[in-house]
């Protein structure tokens, strides 16, 4: 039906009905402002209390026998060495699994049983790293790790690297088998037509064209490795005072174990301000590092950009 | 070699000697090929046919059922395949024409719950018997999907795929894809950018190409499902075209919704139809199954001659 007399007022809305969604974006845009805020928050007060520390060090304090920083010690290679080989330990331990796991459950495993071991999988996802850390000094140190190396330290580098590794495995295994899902079937059904295994198709076609994807999910993987704290603070030992080595049967500590160990802020701790300043230092490091990682990941990801 | 035989080896290379022969073959034809235009048959399996049980045929099938789970997708096709010819399988959507094709080389095993019932015999051999390895079939019954799925490498590599499992030496790849890509009439056209990304190239030649990759294995039947359903007329006067010349050297299956296509490029024609049962379950079956210039001119279904003069479907 057509109207006699349209006006302009006809289609306006209440004033009640405008003030109300006027409200809500507000309200919407306040929530992604304080998100905005407090990453800009952090940065500043991690920023600042870094330049503190390395205004005020002397440089020479940063090479020396080992990571002291009540003694005024602060050795980042010991931390820098033992972050790395914690993570490359987990990483050896997790992409393997994660991978294999991922192939599984997207190119073999019956619908069936993906519907229980997914969820399974993610169920590791949940476990506490805590959790993860007394596992590795409650079993895998004493149980496993002393069986093939009688000399190794109670605290020790492998074992959390081992552990980190198992914290990683779920998530390496869900993004990789998202990456693997996506690739179209009809690739998959290219390959079988021209006689190819299951085996060939999933190494030939499935993983080239998933590549960005598994990818990402080892920067990922790595990213989180390195910055995982409670697991490497409890099983390798060394975050307050640790010496320089290279063995994996030591203990040792890291960029992070290191700073949860000032963050507990003893009075001694307190007492040297340069050793407090140190912790927000190695935040900053810490902070880099993982951009960096992520923007590498960025970039490798949109260079290897599934082409189908 | 016996066919039986050579169906059931789990070793790659039994059938490796086969295609490593070929490129030789291929290297001597290409030239002429190209010169006059005639796509002789490189016959690798000139040793197979000579105890084939009934020249000509290439299938038999008899009460062919497809499940889907619980779900009758088709109901009881029983027809033969002749050797060196187009076969078109017409009929309105969902009749189950394309699940049928996926019968002649196993495809249907990589759907899930999928289960065939009643025998298809490839040159005597029921492929559905529990030694036959589905692997070894697709390398002789190969495959054209509806849309082109060239994988995300050069095109190069794409045709070198098949030949490289098969155990073509590398010496001999360049000449494999050189002569399917001449037989596959794209090798003017792609010459200069082998080591491109497939991805590259058009829909119709993306369709070429695959078609020119199901060939470099060297199959003796060529499955296509809709292979033209994507591309535009020219590019599908092309793809016809191909059919046509393929035809000589392999036998060919095609899946089509275009009746004038069937009509224009086949030599036999089976028309499916679909019937819904009580439950609403639609199950396929064969209607007619006749020399294509019979089933448009003089079908004897009242069904064929309803759909293929466009009063129903």
């Amino acid at each position: 039906m057509t109207p006699d007399h349209l006006t302009a007022a006809d289609l306006q809305t209440s004033l009640g009905r405008r003030i109300r969604s006027q409200t809500v974006r507000w309200l919407f845009m306040g929530a992604a402002a304080v998100t905005v805020l407090v990453s800009a928050l952090i940065i500043w007060t991690v920023a600042s209390g870094a330049w503190t520390f390395i205004s005020q060090v002397e440089f020479t304090r940063l090479t020396d026998i080992g990571w002291f920083p009540r003694r005024g010690l602060f050795d980042l290679t010991t931390l820098l060495v033992n972050s790395a080989q914690i993570s490359v330990i987990a990483m050896a331990v997790a992409v393997p699994s994660g991978f294999g796991a991922a192939f599984y459950l997207s190119e073999y495993a019956h619908p069936r049983v993906r519907r229980v071991m997914k969820p399974t999988l993610e169920l590791l996802a949940s476990v506490p790293s805590v959790v993860l850390g007394v596992f590795a000094i409650s079993f895998i140190t004493p149980s496993i790790l002393t069986n093939f190396f009688s000399e190794i330290n109670f605290f020790n580098k492998l074992a959390a690297g081992i552990a980190v590794g198992l914290l990683v495995i779920p998530l390496i295994a869900s993004i990789s088998e998202d990456a693997l899902r996506a690739v179209p079937q009809a690739l998959r059904e290219a390959s079988a037509g021209l006689g190819a295994r299951r085996v060939t198709t999933s190494i030939r076609v499935v993983l080239p064209a998933a590549m960005s994807g598994l990818m990402a999910a080892t920067i990922v993987g790595f990213s989180r490795a390195i910055g995982e704290t409670m697991v490497v603070t409890i099983a390798s030992g060394g975050g307050d005072t640790s010496l320089y080595n290279l063995s994996l049967f030591e203990s040792g500590g890291t960029l992070t174990s290191a700073m949860a160990a000032l963050g507990l802020g003893t009075d001694q701790v307190a007492g040297n301000n340069l050793a407090f300043q140190s912790l927000f230092f190695l935040g900053a490091l810490l902070f880099a590092m993982t951009l960096v990682l992520n923007m590498v990941g960025d970039v490798i990801v949109r260079r290897l950009q599934n082409r189908y | 070699m016996n066919p039986e035989k050579a169906l059931m080896t789990q070793e790659p290379d039994a059938r490796a000697s086969d295609v490593s022969d070929a490129p030789d073959a291929t290297a001597s034809d290409v030239p002429a090929t190209a010169a006059t235009g005639v796509h002789a048959r490189i016959d690798v399996s000139g040793v197979v046919s000579g105890q084939r049980p009934e020249a000509g045929t290439v299938f038999e099938c008899a009460e062919v059922d497809v499940y889907y789970g619980d779900f009758r997708a088709l109901r009881d096709v029983s027809l033969d395949v002749a050797e060196h010819g187009v076969t078109a399988l017409i009929g309105p959507s969902g009749c189950g024409k394309s699940t049928f094709l996926r019968c002649f080389n196993r495809m249907n095993d990589l759907i899930e719950g999928a289960r065939v019932e009643g025998t298809v015999n490839y040159y005597g051999v029921d492929l559905y018997q529990d030694e036959v390895d589905p692997v070894e079939v697709r390398r002789r019954v190969g495959m054209v999907f509806q849309k082109p799925n060239p994988f995300p490498k050069s095109i190069y590599d794409n045709i070198a795929y098949g030949p490289r499992l098969a155990g073509v030496k590398r010496s001999a790849l360049d000449d494999v894809v050189e002569g399917s890509l001449t037989r596959a009439a794209l090798w003017d056209e792609v010459k200069d950018r082998l080591k491109m990304s497939a991805y590259g190239l058009s829909g119709g030649q993306q369709q070429r190409l695959c078609i020119a990759r199901a060939i470099a294995v060297q199959p003796d039947v060529v499955l296509m499902d809709e292979p033209c359903s994507a591309l535009d007329p020219i590019a599908t006067g092309r793809i016809e075209e191909l059919i046509a010349e393929l035809k000589t050297e392999y036998t060919i299956i095609i899946v089509t919704h275009n009746m004038q296509q069937a009509a224009r490029i086949s030599d036999m024609t089976a028309f499916f139809s679909v019937q819904a049962n009580e439950m609403g379950h639609r199950t396929g079956e064969l209607v007619e199954y006749a020399p294509t210039s019979l089933i448009f001119t003089n079908p004897d279904d009242p069904r064929t001659e309803a759909y293929i003069t466009g009063r129903v479907g």
